[in-house]
């Protein structure tokens, strides 16, 4: 739907200042989201690579394609970390938020721009420690690091988790930064309720990173002087405890959990409106939501912990706050849903990864409450019920926004449009891929098989079968998908500023935007999901219902 | 009470199954029909509201109703409290094991379950208990974490190495049941895995009867086994390193000194006599500790224990 007459701009943040030094000494949030993305989407690669691995072994019930337990343990191990730390949590806020955030808000850049370019390399240097402990022999301990196993294994623990910790610090100098853009940087006129819902989704992300991260980085870092020193805080031999671990563990690690989904149901709000071509429904439900569920996330972990034997009070009032965390999320699909009706409905990829995200993120919502529930939950919890959970809830509801995200803002970002036939093929793909793969995982985890088995009965073999199965189909998907999103770059046709006919502020500089974003300060003429009063035609030009007050 | 299972859950083999069941079933059911009425009207809005021609419209203006806001927190608050309150009551009824609950001590290790029984017996990777009957669990870890996992009874808890945690189950059907070590424990995780077997009372006092003396193995090997299963090794030690009492290394046929100056050769009386009756003679050197074993063990069990003793050179 781009216009006829739309051209590539002659410079823009990609070409303009040029060079290889200028992208690496980059002060740029455009550029530094666009590294970032590259970053993420090399560990993405190698995490699914190792999903489809371990897929393969659980095809059958013995021990066939990894030569050993211990090589099996790695898998997923490594699996889990790297989705975790390296994909998930910095995906949406640190690629596409840096990108997006300061044109949302009608600024040149971030807050701290320097600081921006910190996080990206510490985030690197991160990288490389984990990097460096896959090859000097990986970690067997799963992604959550549990003692006493994390303190007695042989496998190389510390620089694990020493990447970790690094890697945390990268996502506290992100979510800091955000905070302060948006308290700051906003353009005259943009007040805090006329903020785009994605811009309130990062930032209620930033406060969890900025206050949960340091609780994990001195989890780990305790870990590892246990590993290295023996100060005896979680090993029970030295007298220490270790579900002391599990709790200070989870007390980041639940928060990390909306650290992952809080962008991403930003995203959604964004697109859910463009492509409804509808103002948003309970606009201040949603963003207060996102608030919401970032404090009451502070107060869930124990939901981990139900069957470690900590008390009964405890588990009791663990429960009742993971129902009430539960109840934000609800509200927000319900605006969600409102807002398509009476809408102008279209179908472009964006949709279609929203309308996935819609129907895997309330599977994952509803599966979770029956692992609030405490009885229940001491069936379903280790088994692959939970795997499934939270498989919905991170791909198919996080990576589904990121999809929808990359492919909304694909366009400003290259200037170039990709194919809708093969997006749609490939979006169809993975949403079968995806229900194949993990739906059966309910009823195996129902059933009673655990998780983290390198073998298992036989009795389970026929769901398990089906799940590897969906997995091939689901990596046929991203694989078109690398394909027609690559080819976009060369063969794309041209955006135009505005493709979507979106009235937020990314929208109204030129595709790929100039290096300081906008020609000028751009002003507000109209709110951002005014789909009532304003829209954009098929010419990229704004047509008002009435004519514009100023406000 | 027990059924063969269905689509969703394995058979309900315990008295606290069907209450998890049923909440299962209610959260289920809930949740299907709520994710009908969300997804149905989503399909519906993209259906009824397309973009038909490709050009876009004017849309409606309706971004608000508080009514509608109140309504869709309301309802779900309501329908999860209930859950809330149903979970945690069957979760505390997991909790509180009934008092006349037979003890039975659970023990993980890397990478194989061991059970010891109130009577003395013990078992490895086999739990067997009496069907209709409590049994509670007392359970630790050698090592690191484990978790006791019967899905058949819904019941789980984690295993730890620096404290007790209990579990407890009444098993309503007699039969085989599986059992899972669900918190990863390393390289032979996925094979931590045992049986429940569910007994009639009467085949269980023969299973423990049996298990309290086995004939398929000599005598002194039952002995040693004793030995260990009855804490004897806790305060003696077979290397002659003297612990809470003397070590047993060489003890047959030597001259035992006593603390009111009298002195015998040891045979088998005088070792039956120290079991049954320990503060009859104290050895010099030692406290009068030792718990008398009378009524723990029977006569033959003092006989392979004399067995095993005699093989102590
Ligand atoms: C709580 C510690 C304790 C336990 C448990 C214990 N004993 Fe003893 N036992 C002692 C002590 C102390 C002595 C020495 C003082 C005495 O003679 O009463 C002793 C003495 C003996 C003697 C005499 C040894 C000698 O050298 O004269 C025999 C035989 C013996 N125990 C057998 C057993 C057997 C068999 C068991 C297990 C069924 C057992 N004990 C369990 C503490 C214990
Ligand atoms: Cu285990």
């Amino acid at each position: 739907m781009s216009t006829a007459t739309a051209t590539f701009p002659q410079k823009h943040y990609l070409n303009d200042p040029p060079g290889l030094k200028s992208w690496l000494f980059t002060l740029d949030h455009k550029r530094i989201g666009l590294m970032y993305f590259f970053a993420i989407m090399f560990f993405f690669t190698i995490g699914g690579i190792l999903a489809m691995l371990i897929r393969l072994e659980l095809l059958t019930p013995q021990g066939d394609f990894f030569q050993s337990g211990d090589t099996y343990n790695q898998m997923f191990t490594l699996h889990g970390a790297i989705m975790i730390f390296l994909f998930i949590i910095p995906s949406i806020p640190a690629a596409l938020g840096n990108f997006v955030l300061p044109l949302m808000l009608g600024a040149k850049d971030v807050a701290f721009p320097r600081l921006n370019l910190a996080s990206f390399y510490i985030y690197v240097v991160g990288s490389i420690f984990c990097i460096y402990s896959i090859v000097t022999g990986a970690v067997d301990t799963g992604w959550t690091f549990y003692t006493p196993y994390s303190t007695s294994t042989t496998t190389s623990v510390v620089s694990m988790t020493s990447g970790v910790f690094v890697l945390g610090f990268s996502s506290i100098l992100t979510g800091l930064n955000f905070i302060v853009t948006v308290h700051k940087l906003r353009a005259p006129g943009l007040t805090w309720f006329k903020l785009p819902l994605f811009v309130w989704g990062l930032y209620a992300t930033a406060i969890i990173q900025i206050l949960a991260t340091p609780v994990l980085a001195i989890t780990l870092l305790l870990l590892i002087l246990e590993r290295t020193l023996g100060i005896g805080i979680f090993d029970p031999a030295l007298g220490g405890d270790p579900v002391l671990y599990q709790h200070f563990f989870w007390f980041y690690s639940h928060p990390a959990v909306y650290i992952m989904i809080l962008p991403g149901m930003g995203i959604i709000s964004e697109t859910v409106s463009v492509f409804s071509h509808k103002k948003i429904f309970g606009y201040k439900f949603i963003a207060f939501s996102s608030l919401g569920i970032a404090f009451v996330s502070f107060l869930v972990w124990g939901h981990h912990m139900f069957t470690s034997g900590q008390s009964e009070l405890a588990a009791m009032i663990f429960s009742f706050l993971t129902f009430f965390v539960g109840i934000p999320s609800g509200i927000k699909v319900f605006n969600w849903v409102t807002t398509m009706y009476k809408g102008n409905i279209s179908l472009e990829a964006p949709m279609l990864y929203t309308l996935s995200f819609l129907f895997l993120f309330c599977i994952g919502g509803f599966t979770g409450i029956f692992l609030g529930a405490l009885s229940v939950d001491v069936h379903l919890h280790d088994t692959y019920f939970v795997v499934a959970h939270f498989h919905y809830v991170m791909m198919g509801g996080t990576v589904m926004a990121f999809l929808a995200g990359v492919h909304y803002w694909w366009p400003k970002i290259w200037g170039r449009m990709y194919s809708e036939f093969w997006a749609a093929i490939a979006a169809f793909l993975i949403f079968v891929g995806f229900n194949m793969t993990f739906f059966t995982q309910f009823v195996l985890g129902s059933q009673g098989m655990p998780r983290r088995y390198y073998t298992y009965l036989d009795q389970y073999q026929p769901l398990h079968g089906f799940s590897s199965i969906g997995s091939w189909v689901l990596g046929l998907g991203f694989l078109i998908m690398a394909f027609y999103l690559v080819g976009s770059l060369f063969k794309g046709k041209i955006a135009g500023n505005n493709p979507w006919g979106a009235l937020s502020w990314e929208w109204s500089t030129t595709s790929p935007p100039p290096h300081h974003n906008f020609e000028t300060v751009p002003e507000m003429t109209h709110g951002f999901y005014d789909y009532d009063t304003v829209l954009v035609n098929e010419h990229g030009e704004k047509v008002y219902k009435e004519e514009p007050v100023s406000v | 009470m027990g059924n063969g299972g269905s689509f969703w859950l394995p058979p309900a083999s315990s008295t606290v199954a069907g209450e998890v069941d049923s909440i299962f079933y209610f959260v289920y059911y809930a949740s299907v029909v709520l994710f009908i009425l969300v997804i149905g009207l989503t399909a519906f809005f993209v259906f009824r509201y397309r973009r038909r021609g490709g050009t876009r419209q004017f849309t409606s203006g309706f971004s608000h109703s508080n009514v509608m806001e109140v309504t869709w927190t309301v309802i779900p608050t309501i329908l999860v409290f209930v859950i809330f309150f149903w979970g945690f009551n069957g979760f505390l009824k997991m909790h509180v094991a009934p008092k006349d609950a037979l003890q039975i001590k659970v023990t993980g290790q890397k990478w194989f379950w061991s059970f010891d029984y109130p009577s003395g017996a013990s078992s490895v990777n086999e739990i067997v208990a009496p069907v209709n009957k409590p049994v509670e669990l007392l359970m630790s870890s050698k090592d690191v974490i484990h978790s006791f996992y019967v899905p058949d009874f819904r019941v789980k808890m984690d295993v730890l190495p620096n404290r007790y945690t209990k579990a407890w189950f009444e098993a309503t059907e007699t039969g085989e049941y599986n059992l899972f070590c669900t918190e990863y424990c390393g390289t032979k995780h996925s094979e931590m895995i045992g049986k429940v077997k569910i007994l009639s009372e009467l085949d269980y006092q023969k299973w423990l009867e049996a298990a309290d003396f086995d004939t398929t193995i000599a005598l002194h090997e039952m002995g040693e086994r004793l030995y260990k299963s009855k804490a004897c090794v806790t305060c003696h030690s077979i290397d002659g390193t003297p612990m809470n009492g003397p070590s047993f290394k060489g003890i047959w046929g030597k001259t035992e000194h006593f603390a009111d100056g009298s002195s015998l050769t040891i045979d088998e009386n005088y070792i039956r006599e120290s079991i049954l009756n320990p503060n009859a003679k104290v050895v010099a050197g030692f406290q009068p500790i030792m718990p008398t074993y009378q009524g723990i063990l029977k006569d033959r069990h003092i006989d392979a224990i004399i067995a095993y003793l005699k093989t102590l050179k």
